[in-house]
């Protein structure tokens, strides 16, 4: 185990939790200020990949297809909100779960159907495509750097918002009790909207950023939703510094969980036992962490004030 | 009498009718496609008794078929045959696993729960996947299957179908007697107001752990007899979408109603056959279906077909 693959699978670790919090960020918000269970973010995640994999098909021009992908993932998440969502809100978790699994199933079929089950890749533009020199020994994909960095920026975008402009308080405010927000004349429904539609939005850009580096393939979403949900119940519903603490916990964990998980278990049992155990435990990793702290901290590490 | 009473003696005796009528008709093959929603309905008539009667929406609930399956197709490969043998094992294990997942997860409510049995779920199916033994990721295909004292009856053809349709019966009846009792009321006013019922002096967290247990215990015989019936085990017999499947076959049916989880079963099956004869791509009406059924069709099938309305909302 040397410092230098320590530091790659750090850094990779960083990548994936950044992408976790694009995603998790749109869903503790729309699940904290609404109360809404919403399954089928897994899928706008699978939109904006295939968003972009349709533009830089038709356009050519990488950077304009990001363009254009988040702009058609804003206006479905606005759709998906005004024909479907809208008349959840008030309904039961149980009918939230069920409508939006129904959305999922349908999304992932037409994916199959428009597109084909097989796995689709995207070519980087020249000046994303290359490695950067980190340490003598070290060369790191800048387009990875590219995307912590991008991460970062949201983060604090969102971060700025949500604190200190008046949207961000009326979504904590909605957030902890609807009912006077709306009583006190703010339009709730339009701050519900609002606040779906970036959230679908920025899942759209998790799949945009994603779709270069991962496959892109029907049913993508499904187990990035999962995750998500484990980030958001990490971090405290309806929490966006929470979600991202906990979008870089799980990264981290995961990605050093997958590649050292057979190693360190190689010094207590036998190899091939180490080897034939160690996925699994890896995989499972993320999810002990959850039980956990749901056991030992129920209401997440980083709770908003006021969601039941 | 009850409507919905008459309903289910219908279904039943349809079910019973069915392996003599289908052959007259040239359709026998379709008996294959009952006993698939028999064993679906099992396991939804059991999470029934947690989502419609306990309040408590697990997304997790595949995992105890899938560990009823794998209990027993394990113990078929170590030379165990009996299936009463086998079944008595199956009971033991989801029993025993259940308890203790359970009391961990009842720590929690609502969503917490929903997302901490999506979690346990989610490491039942990857361990699942690590058993390199048993097949790992691409599951267990059996050679030999389970037998009653030597003799195969419980195997193939009417045999199985009437030993699945046995079970339909005993959980709809149990889970039916169970509802009724006085159990089944404390769980719904568990449901319905915790801490009245806590004061009441009901343990509330207790209920809800047998009513747990229970359902898992028979999710496990339906993992055992879909083991029985598809000669092979697989880990994708606990993934989420699985237990996804079964909260659809459960609210489209009706809530804590008498023969929801059934209807909702062949429901399903059904639909799925009849759109997958039409087009390949079925799946492109199923899902807007579903958003319909939700947005308009609130109270189930169940309640579609006996006319009383029955008011069970779960928050």
């Amino acid at each position: 185990m040397s410092t230098t693959l320590l530091l790659i699978l750090c850094l990779n670790g960083l990548q994936y939790g950044m992408l976790l919090f694009l995603i998790s960020a749109g869903l503790t918000l729309v699940f904290g200020v609404m109360g809404f269970i919403n399954l089928a973010h897994g899928v706008q995640y699978m939109v904006g990949a295939y968003l972009l994999f349709a533009f830089t098909g038709l356009t050519g021009n990488f950077m304009l297809s990001v363009l254009l992908s988040l702009l058609c993932a804003l206006a479905f998440g606005l759709l998906l909100e005004f024909f479907v969502f809208r008349h959840l809100y008030t309904r039961s978790h149980l009918d939230q779960v069920l409508a939006t699994f129904g959305i999922i199933i349908f999304l992932n079929e037409l994916a199959k159907v428009v597109f084909g089950p097989t796995t689709l890749s995207i070519a980087l533009p020249e000046f994303l495509a290359g490695s950067i020199q980190l340490t003598e020994q070290l060369k790191y994909p800048i387009y990875r750097l590219v995307t912590i960095g991008v991460g970062l920026l949201v983060a604090i975008g969102l971060f700025i918002t949500v604190s200190y402009t008046r949207i961000g308080m009326l979504i904590r405010a909605g957030a902890t009790t609807p009912e006077m927000v709306s009583a006190l004349g703010v339009n709730i429904q339009r701050l519900f909207m609002i606040v779906f539609g970036v959230g679908a939005m920025l899942a759209g850009f998790a799949g945009v950023i994603a779709a270069p580096i991962y496959a892109v393939e029907p049913g993508m979403g499904d187990n990035m939703l999962i995750v998500a949900f484990v980030v958001i119940i990490i971090g405290g519903i309806g929490s966006v510094g929470g979600a991202f603490i906990a979008a870089l916990l799980v990264g981290l964990i995961d990605t050093l969980g997958r590649s050292l998980a057979t190693e360190i278990l190689s010094f207590v049992f036998n190899p091939s036992f180490a080897n034939q155990i160690g996925p699994a435990l890896a995989s499972m990793l993320i999810y002990v962490l959850m039980a956990a702290i749901l056991i030992f901290r129920p209401r997440g590490l980083l709770p908003a004030k006021g969601v039941a | 009498m009850d409507r919905s009473l008459i309903l289910g003696l219908l279904i039943f005796l349809t079910l019973l009718a069915m392996p003599f009528a289908l052959p007259l008709i040239g359709q026998g093959y379709l008996t294959g496609l009952i006993i698939k929603a028999m064993l679906l309905a099992i396991a939804a008539i059991s999470l029934d008794l947690l989502i419609g009667h306990g309040g408590l929406v697990s997304l997790g609930h595949a995992a105890f078929v899938a560990l009823g399956a794998y209990a027993a197709a394990i113990a078929l490969q170590s030379g165990i045959e009996n299936i009463l043998v086998l079944l008595l094992i199956t009971l033991a294990l989801t029993g025993f696993v259940a308890l203790i997942t359970g009391s961990l997860a009842l720590r929690t409510t609502g969503v917490y729960f929903l997302m901490i049995t999506l979690a346990f779920g989610q490491m039942a199916y990857f361990t699942l996947t690590s058993l390199a033994a048993y097949g790992g990721d691409d599951g267990l295909t059996l050679w030999s299957l389970a037998t009653l004292f030597g003799s195969n009856v419980v195997q193939k053809g009417n045999g199985l179908y009437f030993i699945v349709l046995g079970t339909l019966l005993a959980s709809w009846w149990f889970v039916n007697r169970m509802s009724q009792s006085r159990f089944g009321r404390v769980l719904r006013a568990a449901r319905d107001n915790p801490e009245r019922t806590e004061v009441m002096g009901y343990s509330v967290t207790r209920y809800r752990l047998v009513a747990y247990v229970i359902a898992a215990m028979i999710a496990g015989v339906s993992g055992l007899l879909v083991m029985q019936h598809a000669e092979f085990v697989s880990p994708a017999l606990a993934a989420w979408q699985r237990s996804g499947d079964l909260i659809v076959v459960v609210v489209l049916g009706g809530l804590a109603t008498r023969n929801g989880a059934i209807l909702g079963a062949f429901f399903l099956v059904i639909v799925e056959e009849l759109l997958g004869s039409f087009i390949h791509e079925w799946r492109l009406i199923y899902g807007p279906l579903l958003v319909f059924m939700v947005l308009f069709a609130k109270g189930g099938l169940s309640d579609l077909l006996t006319s009383k309305r029955r008011g069970n909302q779960v928050a």
